[in-house]
Formats: structure tokens, sequence, C-alpha cells
């Protein structure tokens, strides 16, 4: 298995607050990584500094073979990194199949993009019928699904998707994981940061825990589910 | 209230849906009527025969030639403020860079006694607006909201004060015999003169067209849609790949350039520039034009940047209870703008996807409260 993403000992600031200490995490192809812990662990800020939206203070970060600590946010779209953005990431404005075009900003080969289009409708059928609505007005599950979709349209190497199951009902919930897995199966890398661990570490192959900055955990997706301290913590079973 | 406002709505609804399944044809025509009115407004023999509309107390040739520079200004505020969202509040800022050049270069009273015709000090005047415009971004667009808005308004301020205390710049005194744009008629008059506004006017208004066709094709493009996608949601386009601060930087420097352009051509027309052109005011204005049009939408800023300027020169010379209305322009004005944001904070025109952004925001309101 080729490494697809290593991060490197990163650690972030937010001003003087250190918001992440020296955190490592790798992501081979075709995996799918989940990332749990609680409120304010730093999972946002993990994907933020693996995004580019956010500078890290040091470590590395290397994407496919390359280094991509320093590199812009928008050039690491373009390498094949994606992420849809958590809670509300879409833009409200715009149409659902405008939504959808701009998640295929990078790219000019139009009659990939056409089918890729086509593959996300066939994923979301919701978003097909919804195709001529504004997002601001879809239900948080359809914008939630948008976003994931959206992201998909880059068609990138490596999904970065944050809290995709955040604020949904239950059913939709799993709805949306069984998509993940599907997409995973067609050949996406995917890494997920998740506040529903059990969802998170019954789809993951792998999967790190992480507290207050820090990586504290890393498994199997199963031994992780089946791990004492982690039910307890996270899974909501003593 | 709400009776109203519903009432308003359906109004603008039913115009724009008949617009927007009129044949194309029909819509040409209706554009091109326009633009012939606009070309003919100025003659006496027309302008006359629309009874109340031309102002009292001014000549309306020289108020429409104000009011086209305001509309100049308005379509280009409206690429920064309308498309890329970015809040600049010195927008007149690039005007003034834009008349200033052309003075310097042109004026026998500048120091540097180039005394260039007009039409070559025009280029020189776009190209240091636009690259003012870069200088003053580069910074300041890595910043967000409240402070672009704080140093774009510093940014107006500075010139201003340069300007005023500058002996380069000569302050109050400015300069004069500023020459005006070439070409002459037949019998060898100029076409350009001193006494008669209405070719500043034509030419202002053929730029308006020229400048507005150019700026419906940029927004239709792929720089259009990431400056939608940065006003909406800026982290969202970045993770999307657009490179927002080169984007932000573009908006900015075309914003500029139409500011410069106006500048030059204000400077061409009236023949004198000076430190009391530049009051803070007009940045405020041309600002205001554009939210009162409605921000986003190309049209909505040319009626706003018309209405604005047309209001305030319209109660020139009328009495009331023997008060000069004039006087009080701007209580008016404030008044309107205030009506306004309760009634349509969209703007008169608004733009679809800016009104379902309003809409958004007013969820997210309600849902967080």
């Amino acid at each position: 298995m080729t490494t697809l993403l290593e991060i490197e000992d990163v650690s972030l600031l937010y001003g003087r607050i250190k918001a992440l200490h020296g955190i490592s995490i790798t992501v081979n192809e075709g995996e799918i990584v989940a990332l749990i812990g609680a409120n304010g662990a730093g999972k946002s800020t993990t994907m933020r500094a693996i995004s580019g939206i956010r500078p890290v203070a040091s470590g590395s970060i290397r994407f496919a073979g390359e280094d991509i600590t320093k590199l812009r946010a928008d050039l690491r779209v373009r390498r094949g990194l994606c992420q849809a953005p958590e809670g509300r990431g879409i833009f409200p404005g715009m149409t659902v199949l405008e939504n959808l075009d701009m998640g295929a900003y990078t790219r000019r080969d139009r009659a990939e993009v056409a089918k890729d289009l086509a593959r996300v409708l066939e994923l979301f059928p919701r978003l097909q019928e919804r195709r001529k609505q504004v997002g601001g007005t879809l239900s948080g599950g359809e914008q939630q699904m948008l976003a994931v979709g959206r992201a998909l349209m880059s068609r990138p190497k490596l999904l970065l998707l944050d809290e995709p199951s955040m604020g949904l009902a239950p059913m939709l919930i799993q709805q949306i994981f069984s998509i993940i897995t599907e997409i995973n199966e067609q050949g996406t890398t995917i890494l997920l940061v998740e506040q529903n661990a059990q969802q998170a570490l019954a789809r993951a192959h792998r999967a790190y825990v992480l507290e207050t900055g820090r990586i504290v955990k890393e498994g199997t997706g199963a031994e992780l589910l089946h791990d004492p301290s982690v039910k307890e913590a996270y899974l909501g079973v003593a | 209230m709400t009776s109203v406002r519903e009432w308003i709505y359906s109004g603008r609804h039913a115009v724009s849906e008949r617009w927007h399944h009129a044949p194309r044809w029909m819509r040409w025509a209706v554009i091109a009527a326009v633009i012939v009115f606009f070309y003919a407004l100025p003659n006496r023999e027309f302008y006359q025969w629309l009874g109340p509309i031309p102002t009292t107390g001014s000549n309306f040739g020289q108020v429409l030639f104000t009011i086209s520079i305001y509309v100049l200004l308005a379509v280009g505020l409206n690429i920064v403020v309308g498309f890329a969202g970015l809040l600049d509040l010195g927008y007149f800022g690039f005007f003034a860079v834009g008349a200033y050049t052309v003075a310097v270069l042109t004026s026998p009273s500048s120091d540097l006694k180039t005394l260039w015709p007009w039409l070559l000090a025009l280029p020189v005047a776009l190209v240091l607006t636009m690259i003012s415009g870069v200088m003053l971004g580069t910074p300041t667009l890595r910043l967000r909201g409240d402070y672009l808005a704080i140093v774009t308004l510093g940014f107006a301020e500075m010139i201003r004060v340069a300007a005023t205390s500058s002996e380069f710049l000569k302050g109050q005194r400015g300069f004069n015999q500023i020459p005006h744009p070439p070409g002459s008629y037949a019998d060898g008059k100029p076409i350009f003169g001193v006494l008669d506004p209405r070719p500043y006017y034509w030419l202002v208004l053929t730029l308006i067209i020229l400048v507005v066709i150019g700026v419906r094709n940029l927004n239709r493009s792929r720089v259009g849609r990431a400056w939608i996608s940065i006003r909406e949601d800026e982290d969202a386009a970045q993770l999307m790949g657009v490179p927002t601060f080169k984007f932000k930087l573009w908006a900015f420097a075309s914003g500029a350039f139409i500011g410069g352009l106006a500048g030059a051509l204000f400077a061409g027309k009236q023949n004198f520039v000076s430190s009391q052109n530049l009051e803070l005011l007009n940045s405020i204005i041309i600002l205001a034009a554009v939210i009162l049009g409605g921000s986003g939408n190309i049209v909505g800023a040319i009626v706003g940047g018309g209405l604005v300027a047309y209001m305030i020169e319209r109660f020139r010379g009328i009495e009331l209870l023997g008060i000069q209305l004039y006087e009080y322009r701007f209580m008016f004005f404030g008044l309107v703008l205030v009506v306004m944001m309760i009634f349509r904070p969209q703007g008169l025109i608004p733009n679809r996807r800016r009104a379902a952004e309003f809409k958004d925001r007013r969820k997210e309101v309600i849902v967080g409260g």
C-alpha cells in the first residue's frame, strides 16, 4: 500500500494558543481513515491544516510524495486534495448545479466533468431532484450531501470530510455513511473527521483518537470500536 | 407593513419574470430604446418636452454629465462591493488618482511642465490607478470585512490630505487649464469645448456602455464565478481551488481602473482639479448608490448611481415654505436610505443570488436566536 498523505509532527497556533501539539497521521491509498475526538480536540483544525486554510507552525505535510506544507490552499485542490467543509459550507446563493460546478472549478476536462456530475447526481438522487434550487433553501441534510458532492466534483485523490453527519437525523446519518463507503469503493481515499465515533469507526479501515491537540490512540476501526477506553469516552458505553 | 413589502416584492417579481421571458428581440428593442433616450436627453428640445424631469436652477446638460460620472463610478464600485463582496469605503480615492494624474501631466500649473495632451495622459492615468489599486490591495486584501473597510477609508483620506497639503499637488489652488479631449467639428470648432457639456456627457455615456459590456462578460466568465464564490463563502471558495487572493486583487484593480477613468474624464471636462473635489462624502454616496440600486447587479448599479446623483441635483432651486430644499438634500438622501434598508435591503434591482444570500442570512439569524 502506498502512502497518500503523511502528516508529521504538525503543530498549529491560533494566536498564542496551541491547537495542535505535534500530531502525526498517515493515510494510505484506498483507505477510509477516521479522526475521532470530542469537541475542541482539534479535529477541524487538523482538517484546516491539511487543506491549507490555516498555516502550520511546525512539522510537515506530504501529499502524493510531495511536500505541501507551504503550498497555497487552492493549489492543493489542483493536486487532488479536496475538502467538504463543515456544516453550511455551500454557496447559499448558487443553485445546486452551480454549486457542483464550483467543485469542478480547477478542472478543464469538460467531458470528464460531465461524467462526474452524472455520477454525483446518481449518488445523491436528492440533489438531482433539487438541481435548480438555490443552495441556501436546502435542508441541512441536503446541504451536507451537496457539500460532499461538490468536493467529489474536483475528482480528488483524497477526500476530506469534516463532520459529514453533523446535525443530521439518524436515518440520514446511515445514508450519508453508506454513500461515503460507496465513494471509497469507487476508488477515492477518504479522511474523515467525526464526532459520531460509532459510525465512523464501523466504516473506517483505520482511525486516530484526538484529545486536546494530541493523538492519543490509533488502530484499525474494529480495534478502536472494541477498545474499552474508547468505548467509555466516545461510544457512550461503559 | 408586511403587505406593503409583499406588494413591492410581487410587483418587482412580475416585471422581472416578464423581462426574462420576453423574446430576445424585444429585450434588445427595449435596451436600444433606453440607450437612444439617454443619448437624446441632453437636447433642450427633447427634455423640455418631458415636463418635470429636468433639474431646475442648473444646466441640465451639466447635471447629466455629473450623473453619468456617478453611474460610471457605481458600475466600477459594483465590481468590488457587489461581485466580490469587498467593502471599499475609499473608492473615490481611485477617482482622485485618475484626475490628479491627468492634471499633473497636462496642466501648465503642474511642476512637471510636461503639458501633455489629454489623450496621452489618459492611459497613464488608467495604468497608475490600476497600480494604486494593486498596491492598496496587496497588503489589505488578506484582511477581511471590517479591516478592509477601515483601510480603504484611510486610503481615500490619505490621498485627500496629500492633495491638500503637498506643494506638488497644489492643495486648494489646484491645477487649472487641463486640456480637453481632442476632436473638432467640420468647421474647425472643438467638439469638447467649455460651453457645451453635452459632448462630454455623450462621451461618458458611450464609455459606460463599453464598460458595462466588458464587465458583463467578465462577470459571466470564470472570473465572475470566482468573485461570487468569494462573496458567498471565502473559505469554501478556497477549498474549491479558487485562488481567492488573486481574484480579490483583480476585482480591486478592475474597480480602480474604472474609478480612474471617471477621474480622468472629470478632469478633462472640468479643466480644473483641486483638493476640494475630494470629499469623503463622495465615496459614501457611490457606495450608497450601489447598495440602493442592488449590489451585485450591473443594471442596479446604473440605476442606483443615476438616481442618487439625480436626486441630489433635483433639489436644487426648489423652495418649500421659504426653505431651500437643496440645503437639506443629504437629509432626504439619508431618509431614503433608511427606508430602503427597512423595506428592500437587497436594493431596487437586486441580484438573484444576492437576494438568496440575504434570505439565507436571515434564516441563520432566526436559527441562532
